[in-house]
């Protein structure tokens, strides 16, 4: 998320338009100075710090490295990355990841679009009340949601099992891949909801009034006020807020790792990354799993920017 | 404000941020005098907190030892260890380890080699499982302090209902005939977990059978035993178990404490389980929230067997201690491990905290003997246990294990073949896991 940001400043003060504009303003230039100023240590900082742990697992992705046996470390070019491609686990892993990003980021944009409408229209006392309330969940760090979720359906623990119809009360929503995933899905869905209607709230706030005044009085219904004045001019502060949610959702880990380690074939990709890292010690097809994620969030990042034109200045009001 | 007031603004507040940290780096080592030994031990009831506070005391200012407590988790406590021994970090002198992975910590050189002299002392008198699990290589490279075994836990009434005779070893087969004609479940770990392990492992040795059949050897060489007559034996009790009905529910996610709970509730009336659930049952009991009269039920034996002629090889756990080859002070610290493993010691810990002593003349201590009736059981159990393969390579084995034959009710012909072939390309470095 942060790659994403930084190139702004940089697209900002190097942007032809704007030096032409500048040209002889010596006001402007001195702005833009202090905007590299101001951006400069961030970014070096940045490249520090997410550069060189990206260029060291490359690095090692290249070796038959196990921490615990450091002699035995031994150079095997491109092999580790042919284990994870030819491997069944991968792409189920690639493929629930996938499926949790899609369900998740679909639901939660309807949901998170009509709880910004709430917030954006409730007015007086109740507003801070009613803000507050929906943005609660975010709140909540991702591992005790988990926990919550995965104490509200377990077998030994839960009370789902008594409330939702049509289930026996021996039900174990954990052993079976589809509703363990699904169990996934709503904790994931209720926790980062929030997130996206904030997002989708500051896009709202950037509708012009005086538009949709103009298509009451031609007579436009309120349907079609939303779907022609109102959603093309959030266009952009939608689409920021499905990239980064999807980004998000990719990298999914926190749920999967408390609710089912994995099991009953509910790997994810960044689970599957740790545990050959992490638990495995096996530093170099770890590395190889963890640069296959960061190609993927690439590919997303690449996909929404250059296929669906995701304008992130505009989404910050900028264009 | 001026370019080069804001320079110097920024400059100030980067060398203040900076200085901070420096200052915080700093405390921490600063203790008067006597040499601080760091020791990381897995939770639980504060035994060994208070081992460490007698043994300091004991020590007459020659050491202080303190506690650093790792996760609930064996495989995670296994996680920080080894990371922070990769990294050589000296702060850790002591830590508890599962014997399971006693030969990978071993083998990377985290250990400490003990004095030949120390090795025969801290051996001494020690259940022979347990020296065993401490050992790596022909050498004993920890102390052991514990030694855990599963016994089988049955509610006497029921039992005896079903005709089950649990005054000789009773086999898996006689366990769920009895089950299914009281029409109750048998409490087995299914999760997909270490105590999966745990069970296959103790069913293969009891069949006679070896996990592994070569533990020195380097992972690409490793031979398995899994795909033996053992490990079909191992599988057909998993595939009569699921067949029978007997399992209980949610059997797919049960550890042991979830196992304990059930037993505990009624929801089945036979177990395989530590002798922790005695404890717990006790308090339950104590605490009201569990009859009396079902605490006053409980009844124990060794592990299963697989057949009527051969004696179970119950598994076998604990906890070991290890010092770190990367202590400023390996001598203070056996000094410690001696005082920490000694027999008064045991005897308390396995009084406060129910975990069974590896001395075995901790069985004969009458306070003991008052607070676990089934000592002699234990002691039993612990001669006859099998440790879990003995490996560097220990957590791609049991996780192999643990992925493979999960859920119970997969478990088939083929997967004693496929398990072993899944996890011995897992250690060829073949596939994920």
């Amino acid at each position: 998320m942060s790659a994403t940001a930084t190139p702004l400043g940089a697209d900002v003060a190097a942007d032809p338009r704007s030096t032409r504009r500048s040209r002889g303003s010596d006001k402007s230039r001195a702005e833009a100075k202090l905007g590299w100023y101001l951006a400069g240590p961030a970014f070096v900082i940045l490249v520090l710090v997410t550069g060189y742990p990206i260029v060291q697992a490359l690095y090692d992705s290249l070796f038959s490295y196990r921490l615990t046996a450091p002699a035995d470390r031994e150079f095997i070019g491109l092999r580790n990355y042919g284990v994870i491609l030819t491997d069944t686990l991968w792409w189920e892993a690639l493929a629930n990841t996938a499926l949790i990003t899609v369900v998740t980021v679909a639901v939660e944009l309807v949901l998170g679009f009509a709880l910004a409408m709430v917030m954006h229209k409730v007015l007086g006392w109740l507003r801070p009340i009613v803000r507050t309330a929906i943005l609660v969940p975010y709140a909540v760090i991702t591992v005790v949601s988990a926990y919550a979720w995965q104490y509200a359906f377990a077998l030994t623990t839960g009370f789902m099992n008594a409330v939702v119809p049509g289930v026996g009360e021996d039900f174990d929503w954990f052993a079976n891949k589809w509703t363990a995933l699904l169990v996934i899905c709503l904790s994931e869905i209720w926790k980062t909801t929030p997130f996206i209607s904030l997002l989708l709230l500051a896009g709202l706030a950037q509708v012009p009034s005086d538009t949709i005044e103009a298509a009451k009085v031609d007579g436009a219904t309120a349907w079609e006020r939303l779907w022609r004045v109102t959603l093309p001019n959030m266009k952009a502060s939608i689409m920021v807020a499905l990239l980064f949610r999807a980004l998000d959702a990719f990298r999914i880990f926190d749920n999967v790792y408390i609710m089912t380690q994995g099991a009953a074939g509910t790997q994810t990709v960044s689970a599957l990354a740790y545990n050959q890292t992490i638990s495995r010690l096996e530093i170099g097809l770890g590395s190889a799993v963890s640069v296959l994620l960061f190609v993927c969030v690439l590919a997303i990042c690449f996909i929404a920017i250059k296929v669906f034109k995701v304008d992130l200045a505009r989404a910050r009001g900028e264009g | 404000m001026s370019t080069r007031w804001r320079g110097r603004l920024g400059a100030g507040g980067a060398a203040l941020v900076l200085a901070g940290s420096l200052l915080s780096c700093g405390d921490g080592s600063a203790a008067a005098g006597t040499p601080t030994l760091n020791w990381y031990v897995n939770p639980d009831n504060g035994g060994q907190q208070r081992i460490a506070e007698q043994c300091s005391a004991d020590s007459g200012g020659a050491y202080r030892i303190e506690v650093s407590i790792l996760p609930s988790d064996a495989a995670q406590q296994r996680e920080q260890l080894m990371r922070r021994l990769a990294g050589n970090d000296t702060s850790i002198d002591m830590m508890s380890l599962d014997p399971v992975f006693v030969p990978e910590t071993s083998e990377a050189g985290f250990l400490e080699p003990i004095p030949e002299d120390l090795q025969q002392e801290l051996s001494a008198g020690v259940v022979q499982g347990a020296v065993q699990g401490a050992s790596w290589k022909g050498e004993l490279v920890a102390a052991p302090f514990w030694a855990n075994t599963q016994l089988l836990w049955y509610r006497r009434s029921v039992a005896e209902a079903a005709g089950l005779d649990t005054t000789r070893p009773v086999t898996w087969e006689q366990l769920i005939e009895a089950a299914q004609s009281q029409d109750t479940a048998i409490g087995v770990q299914g999760q997909r977990a270490e105590s999966m392990t745990v069970w296959v492992n103790a069913m293969i040795a009891s069949a006679g059978g070896e996990v592994i059949e070569n533990p020195d050897a380097k992972g690409p060489d490793i031979r398995l035993g899994i795909d033996s007559d053992a490990g079909r034996a191992a599988a057909d009790v998993m595939r009569a178990l699921a067949e029978a009905g007997v399992t209980g529910p949610g059997v797919d996610n049960r550890d042991e404490a979830a196992t304990a709970n059930l037993f505990q509730q009624g929801g089945a009336a036979f177990m395989v389980n530590w002798p922790f659930v005695y404890a717990q049952g006790k308090s339950a009991a104590e605490g009201g929230t569990m009859d009396r009269a079902v605490f006053d039920d409980y009844g124990w034996t060794t592990y299963p067997a697989m057949d009527a002629g051969t004696p179970a090889a119950p598994p076998l756990g604990g906890i070991d201690i290890g010092v770190s080859a990367f202590s400023e002070n390996p001598d203070l610290a056996f000094d410690a491990v001696r005082c920490i493993v000694s027999q008064e010691n045991q005897a308390a810990y396995m009084v406060s905290d129910g975990n069974p002593a590896a001395l075995e003349s901790v069985y004969d201590d009458p306070e003991v003997q008052e607070a676990y009736p089934m000592y002699d059981a234990i002691r039993t159990s612990l001669q006859a246990a099998a440790p879990r393969p003995q490996t560097a390579y220990y957590n791609e084995v049991s996780q192999g294990i643990a992925d493979q034959w999960q859920p119970v009710t997969s478990v088939g012909e083929q997967t004693p073949q496929e398990s072993q072939e899944y996890i011995e390309q897992v250690l060829r470095g073949e596939k994920l896991l």
